[in-house]
């Protein structure tokens, strides 16, 4: 393939993020992933792949989880992101935040924030009734948030350490909680 | 990643426009084009972002089908309760796909135009025909358990991986398109895909600056519905064969069925010789195994697939026992 030159004319964006807008001067390939940790210093989202595979980067992106590795910054102009530091901080936990250092829910921690944002997320389309590949009924709006459908609707995020257990029963002790 | 100029579109004839320019894609999702561009695969030197289109809305239509916009996301049509109701085997399909972020990300026009997953298309080391016109297939006498045993040639031999196309294949959808002057036409997705021939890297029949706008399902056939999977884990893995069914059935008698493959062909496989074993039979497992045996008449093993003729069959025996819920 021939290659063409290409004058990349860095683009001067405001990011929301966490509430907080900023404004940032950066390459259209910057990665929304590398635009928090790289640009904004919030690190608590995690690169594992780069590639889609293992949900370390996920972030809510107006409200639904995604992978922060697999679209542009530049692409979310206007957006409400929010990443893990902005779910709570270490004196005011967010619940799930809680439930994962009382059940024990990683080991290095290093897919922990992943794991967090994307049980918000979970949580959240669970709520809006949205069906599951283990969900019998499709067309059921009532789901019933078993070990199981937590395992399906949790497998983006892969834990290397294998704190699966302890992250379902997190996750399992919020949705109850919330239903009580 | 190489460099590239990025433009965010505000209208479909603004992208499309967008589109002549030399070395320009569209983006959406990202969740497969951004993969692809950080390997080098693909090279886009333009960069037309359409994800703020106003292509996101599922309507009804007036003959009871369903129009469903390019920039819906995966979720929300696994979700849309028309969706669910009326054509539970595409919400099946689309909840069997990838994962819970990459779907929300996902578009339904992107998922109609994802790449093969073979691994040698990825390893851009590697002797591909479809990355690199010409070079040759590495899977041909490779590694190539994952590859296709219907409608391969000798140019490749790589697999659609998409799980949505395949149920909408039986559904008999329609694509729109728009290209160029507000030309808009539209495609069964019968026709969408193109076999590889002898030029694998052609894969659909999308013109140029041509943009999907939406995907038309007609009123759902009669009979139940089901869209069942195979893969190496039980979640977040590509198909290794999976079977999308319609099957109706009276007094035991199997009066219309629909019967498509994935993960075992270049495109969504439509088995009309499936379809035509099972019609006027009595739904038992014996027309079933004949119906499989009808399917993978032209199957062909290139060595590690062999395996998925077997495995095709047995799952659309397992697929149709459980959609006819006889036999
Ligand atoms: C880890 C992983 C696992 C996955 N597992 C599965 C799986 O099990 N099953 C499955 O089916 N899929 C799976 N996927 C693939 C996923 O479904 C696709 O990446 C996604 O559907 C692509 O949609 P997108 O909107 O992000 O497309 P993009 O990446 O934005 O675009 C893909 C291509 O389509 C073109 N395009 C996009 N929209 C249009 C349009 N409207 N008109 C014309 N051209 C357009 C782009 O130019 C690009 O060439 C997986 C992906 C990953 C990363
Ligand atoms: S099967 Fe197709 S995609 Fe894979 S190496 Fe051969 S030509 Fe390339
Ligand atoms: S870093 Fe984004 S999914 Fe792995
Ligand atoms: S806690 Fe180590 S990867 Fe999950």
């Amino acid at each position: 393939m021939q290659l063409v030159d290409v004058d990349i004319a860095k683009h001067t964006i405001e990011l929301k993020v966490n509430g907080r807008p900023s404004n940032l001067v950066l390459d259209p390939r910057t990665s929304l992933l590398d635009a928090l940790r790289e640009h904004l210093h919030l690190t608590g989202t995690k690169k594992g792949c780069d590639h889609g595979q293992c949900g370390a980067c996920t972030v809510l992106l107006n409200g639904r989880r995604i992978n922060s590795c697999l679209t542009l910054a530049v692409m979310h102009e206007g957006d409400e992101i929010v990443t893990v530091e902005g779910l709570g901080s270490p004196q005011a936990l967010h619940p799930l935040q809680a439930a994962f250092v009382e059940r024990d829910g990683f080991q290095c921690g290093y897919c922990t924030s992943g794991q967090i944002c994307s049980a918000v997320g979970m949580l959240a389309e669970v709520k809006a009734g949205w069906p599951s590949h283990v969900t019998a009924d499709v067309a059921s709006q009532q789901i019933e948030l078993t070990a199981e459908e937590i395992r399906e609707r949790m497998s983006g995020n892969i834990c290397r350490c294998a704190a699966y257990p302890n992250i379902v029963a997190a996750i399992r002790d919020v949705a109850e909680g919330a239903r009580r | 990643m190489r460099p590239f100029i990025y433009e965010r579109a505000t209208d479909a004839r603004a992208a499309i426009a967008a589109m002549s320019t030399a070395g320009a894609k569209f983006i959406s999702g990202g969740t497969n084009l951004l993969d692809l561009m950080k390997l080098e695969i693909e090279q886009p030197t333009h960069l037309v972002d359409i994800s703020r289109l106003a292509f996101k809305d599922i309507e009804e239509l007036p003959d009871g089908g369903l129009r469903i916009g390019a920039q819906a996301s995966n979720s929300d049509t696994a979700a849309d309760r028309r969706v669910r109701t009326r054509y539970p085997l595409l919400s099946q399909a689309l909840v069997a796909g990838a994962s819970g972020q990459l779907r929300n990300k996902a578009s339904v026009g992107g998922n109609l135009l994802q790449r093969t997953r073979c691994p040698y298309f990825y390893d851009t080391a590697s002797a591909c025909n479809k990355r690199n016109p010409g070079s040759g297939c590495s899977a041909i006498g490779g590694l190539n358990r994952s590859h296709a045993i219907l409608g391969g040639s000798d140019a490749c031999i790589a697999t659609h991986p998409s799980d949505m196309a395949v149920a909408m294949t039986v559904l008999d959808a329609q694509i729109e398109l728009l290209g160029a002057n507000q030309a808009a036409r539209r495609v069964a997705i019968a026709d969408f895909y193109r076999l590889p021939g002898d030029t694998p890297h052609i894969e659909t029949v999308l013109g140029p600056n041509e943009m999907i706008t939406g995907v038309v399902l007609p009123p759902p056939p009669p009979g139940r519905q089901v869209y069942r999977k195979v893969r190496d884990r039980a979640s977040y893995a590509f198909a290794l064969v999976s079977v999308a069914a319609i099957v109706a059935t009276d007094g035991g008698t199997i009066t219309s069925a629909r019967v498509g493959f994935g993960g075992v062909a270049p495109k969504p496989w439509r088995s009309v010789e499936a379809e035509a074993a099972l019609m006027g039979r009595p739904a038992t497992m014996a027309t079933y195994r004949d119906a499989a045996e009808a399917a993978m008449t032209h199957a062909i093993g290139r060595g590690q697939n062999d395996f998925k003729i077997e495995l095709a069959k047995r799952t659309l025996c397992r697929t149709l026992a459980q959609v006819a819920q006889v036999g």
